[in-house]
């Protein structure tokens, strides 16, 4: 088929076959199958090509959208697979997390008529074709610079630092805390959104390229940022990822069964707690579980939550379902395997019993008042409104403050007043010679492709740094 | 992989391990601590770091068997490799001379409060220690203890040993002596340390304790460890592990550490079913 004949071609968006909703809330597999060959080119041909494609300014890290669907288009998995990668390191991840419908997909003009073409989706489809048909080919590298840079966590952030230096030239190696790399893919983003198993993939292929990659390696308090500088490293990159998680301060919160998201899904996830007598980490099973937020680690939270078993999982959150922060097709899939929301409701207080276990939750209802300095409209407490849901599991998901191991051991790194790394957006340098930041430590809470797009940008003055040796 | 490099049975189901882990041995102040993961199954337990040799490249930690993953680790030996070992992890103890430094050391919380003794020796403190366990059978690093102590009291709760009594008795007789004591560091199991803050209370002197809440990534991330001190939310992981023992909701932390006792249990039972002989071996000793 000539793509030229095809391109824009008016058919409906495809839709992305996936597990039926009674099934899916009993396992922790993927949640959607993925497009097949034919899907794919289908919905590559419902792509216009536009001469100035807006979509590529809406990705965080630029990729030559119109270029690798064009490639799907005309049946070129592998090349399509190929040219995402020149500019993004993780597409299998991307493709599953990345939010599009605010990025790529809210700007596609065919989406001005109609429903916009479905750029994570080919995205997904053209990495996994090339990962499952082993065709994986690892770019040339070119010859060492001399140069070796430091990367200080190995989530999406320090993950794609290290392709990109690597690429350059350069060699690099990443220290992470946790037992595995792959930072909040590996412990955060349930199995179910993103299977473990291409989030290794993507970790192996940068070790394929020569990334080091050292586990259970705590900066701060193994090496400091200063002994990594004077032991070698010509620049060093802090993608230490979201820190301590936020809590409500209301009495009972530290009763057995409250948990911060941050654990709840680490001990899941990470831990296997799913799989629990199997694997040794245990978690609270519960039979009615309340989860506290709106965001998508709200939702993560309470869809793994559903398959574990209760009789119910409900989403308390404080304003109403327009206000809602989370992914629009994570609220869905959420209601889809029955999950409640209690909107304009708020815990006043924590409930349990003489062994310390959670039993209940004191809520409160709330209204809508004037916009705060968010834009939002600031509940208010409704008086007397006061009543009590059944709980044996509470999880609290309303963000994270900064993780201080880093900033406590190198001062000269300036942080804001909530201990987040400062950074000069447009280079990433912190105010320390040779030393860079991005992702959530920087930011505070935001999505894996905006942490990649600080490591891009990062890996470029990085570069330029390491060549020059200008700061 | 982090290879054992020596193991010593210092008690019945209590051992000691040489773990080879240059980077860490070279770090590790006293206090600390390190996070284990045993194998690729396994869970995340913290334990304090007893002891190190730099030139060695080991440190060296104290266990004793009371769930499936110290079980585990207790069946390990020489030569054996842990998956995961990461440290040192947590503040160093605050080491001055206070003069009159008393180390109270409960079962095998005897392990952290070892370094600390030293430490505060070192810095030109009286060490008065004072050691207790359940039997006489149960008491570790005795010796290891006199000789970081300028002065040393013995306890067994059922006076196989030493003084008949429990440690905190010998802590209130040295009050009421008259001692000056400049502080106090409590380390054993939490209704010990919360005993020991009680002693002290009315007299205000220092007390510091040593936490051992459930912990998961041990670096700030998850909150497992949060604790109560002074009305404030702590985690002890980033935070701690030593906090002014005043400050402690140990009521709280005593039913946080048993969150999971339905689950440890069901482990437990699983992990002794599938070893019946090692099992049948134990109970014989």
């Amino acid at each position: 088929m000539d793509p030229k004949e095809t391109k824009g071609k008016k058919t409906p968006r495809q839709h992305m076959p996936e597990q039926d909703p009674k099934e899916r809330v009993r396992n922790f597999y993927e949640v959607p199958y993925g497009y097949s060959p034919e899907q794919a080119v289908e919905e590559a041909q419902r792509c216009i090509q536009c001469k100035k494609p807006l979509c590529v300014g809406g990705c965080p890290v630029n990729i030559d959208i119109p270029w690798f669907i064009r490639l799907v288009s005309e049946g070129k998995f592998v090349e399509a697979a190929r040219k995402i990668k020149e500019t993004n390191g993780l597409p299998a991840v991307c493709g599953r997390v990345c939010p599009q419908e605010d990025q790529c997909e809210k700007v596609c003009i065919v989406g001005k008529k109609g429903e916009p073409v479905s750029i994570g989706r080919l995205e997904r489809f053209a990495a996994d074709f090339e990962r499952e048909h082993g065709e994986i080919a690892v770019p040339e590298i070119p010859r060492w610079t001399g140069k070796k840079a430091a990367v200080v966590g190995a989530g999406p952030a320090g993950l794609t630092v290290a392709g990109d230096l690597v690429k350059k030239g350069h060699r690099v190696t990443v220290f992470e805390a946790l037992h595995t790399a792959g930072g909040v893919l590996m412990y955060g983003i349930p199995e179910f959104r993103l299977p473990k198993k291409i989030v290794q993939s993507e970790v192996e292929y940068l070790k394929r390229m020569g990334v080091e990659i050292v586990v259970n390696a705590v900066v701060g308090k193994l090496e400091t940022i200063d002994e990594l500088l004077s032991n070698g490293y010509d620049a060093v990159f802090v993608g230490s990822g979201a820190g301590l998680p936020n809590f409500m301060n209301i009495p009972g919160e530290n009763l057995a069964g409250v948990y911060s998201a941050n654990e709840y899904l680490t001990r899941v996830n990470l831990m296997k707690a799913y799989q629990f007598p199997e694997f040794d980490t245990p978690v609270i099973r519960g039979r009615k579980i309340v989860v506290f937020g709106g965001g998508n680690t709200a939702m993560d939270s309470a869809r793994t939550a559903l398959r574990l078993c209760p009789e119910e999982v409900s989403i308390v959150y404080r304003r109403s379902r327009e206000e809602l922060p989370a992914r629009v097709e994570e609220i869905h899939h959420g209601e889809e395997e029955g999950l409640k929301f209690q909107f304009l409701t708020a815990p006043k207080r924590f409930i349990g019993d003489k062994d310390g276990r959670l039993t209940g939750v004191e809520c409160v209802k709330m209204e809508l008042g004037e916009p705060d300095e968010s834009g939002r409209r600031r509940p208010v407490e409704v008086k007397g409104s006061e009543f009590t849901m059944q709980a044996d599991v509470a999880i609290v998901a309303i963000g994270n403050g900064a993780n201080p191991l880093i900033p406590q051991t190198t001062p000269d790194i300036k942080v804001n007043k909530w201990g987040n790394i400062t950074i000069n957006p447009d280079t990433g340098r912190t105010s320390k010679k040779g030393v860079f930041s991005g992702g959530d430590i920087v930011r505070g809470g935001a999505t894996v492709i905006l942490a990649m797009g600080d490591g891009r940008r990062a890996a470029n003055s990085m570069h330029e740094y390491m060549t020059t040796g200008v700061w | 992989m982090f290879e054992i490099i020596e193991k010593v049975e210092l008690a019945h189901t209590v051992y000691q391990f040489k773990i080879k882990a240059p980077l860490i041995a070279k770090k590790r102040r006293a206090g600390q601590f390190v996070v284990l993961r045993m194998n690729e199954l396994g869970e995340r337990i913290p334990l304090t770091i007893v002891d190190s040799d730099e030139n060695g490249g080991t440190i060296t930690i104290i266990v004793q068997e009371v769930g499936k993953s110290t079980a585990i680790l207790g069946d390990m030996g020489k030569g054996d490799m842990i998956l995961d070992v990461v440290g040192p992890l947590g503040h160093p103890t605050h080491i001055e001379n206070f003069g009159v430094s008393v180390c109270v050391g409960g079962g095998i919380g005897t392990a952290p409060v070892l370094p600390i003794a030293r430490a505060l020796k070192a810095a030109g403190n009286k060490v008065i220690s004072i050691m207790g366990a359940r039997t006489k059978s149960l008491l570790i690093l005795e010796n290891e203890m006199r000789g970081a102590s300028d002065e040393i009291y013995v306890t067994t709760d059922d006076g196989s040993y030493g003084h008949h009594g429990f440690v905190t008795q010998v802590l209130q007789n040295l009050i009421n002596e008259g001692m000056k004591i400049g502080c106090v560091v409590g380390i054993g199991p939490v209704p010990m340390m919360r005993a020991v803050s009680n002693v002290t209370r009315p007299y205000n002197i220092l007390t510091m304790v040593s936490l051992n809440p459930i912990m998961v990534d041990g670096t700030g991330m998850c909150g497992a460890c949060r604790v109560t001190i002074a009305g404030k939310n702590k985690f002890v992981c980033v935070d701690g592990p030593e906090f002014n023992g005043h400050g402690v909701d140990y009521d709280e932390l005593i039913l946080r550490n048993r969150s999971y006792l339905k689950e440890e249990k069901m482990a437990m039972e699983e992990f002794t079913y599938h070893e019946g002989e090692k099992c049948y071996e134990r109970c014989d000793k």
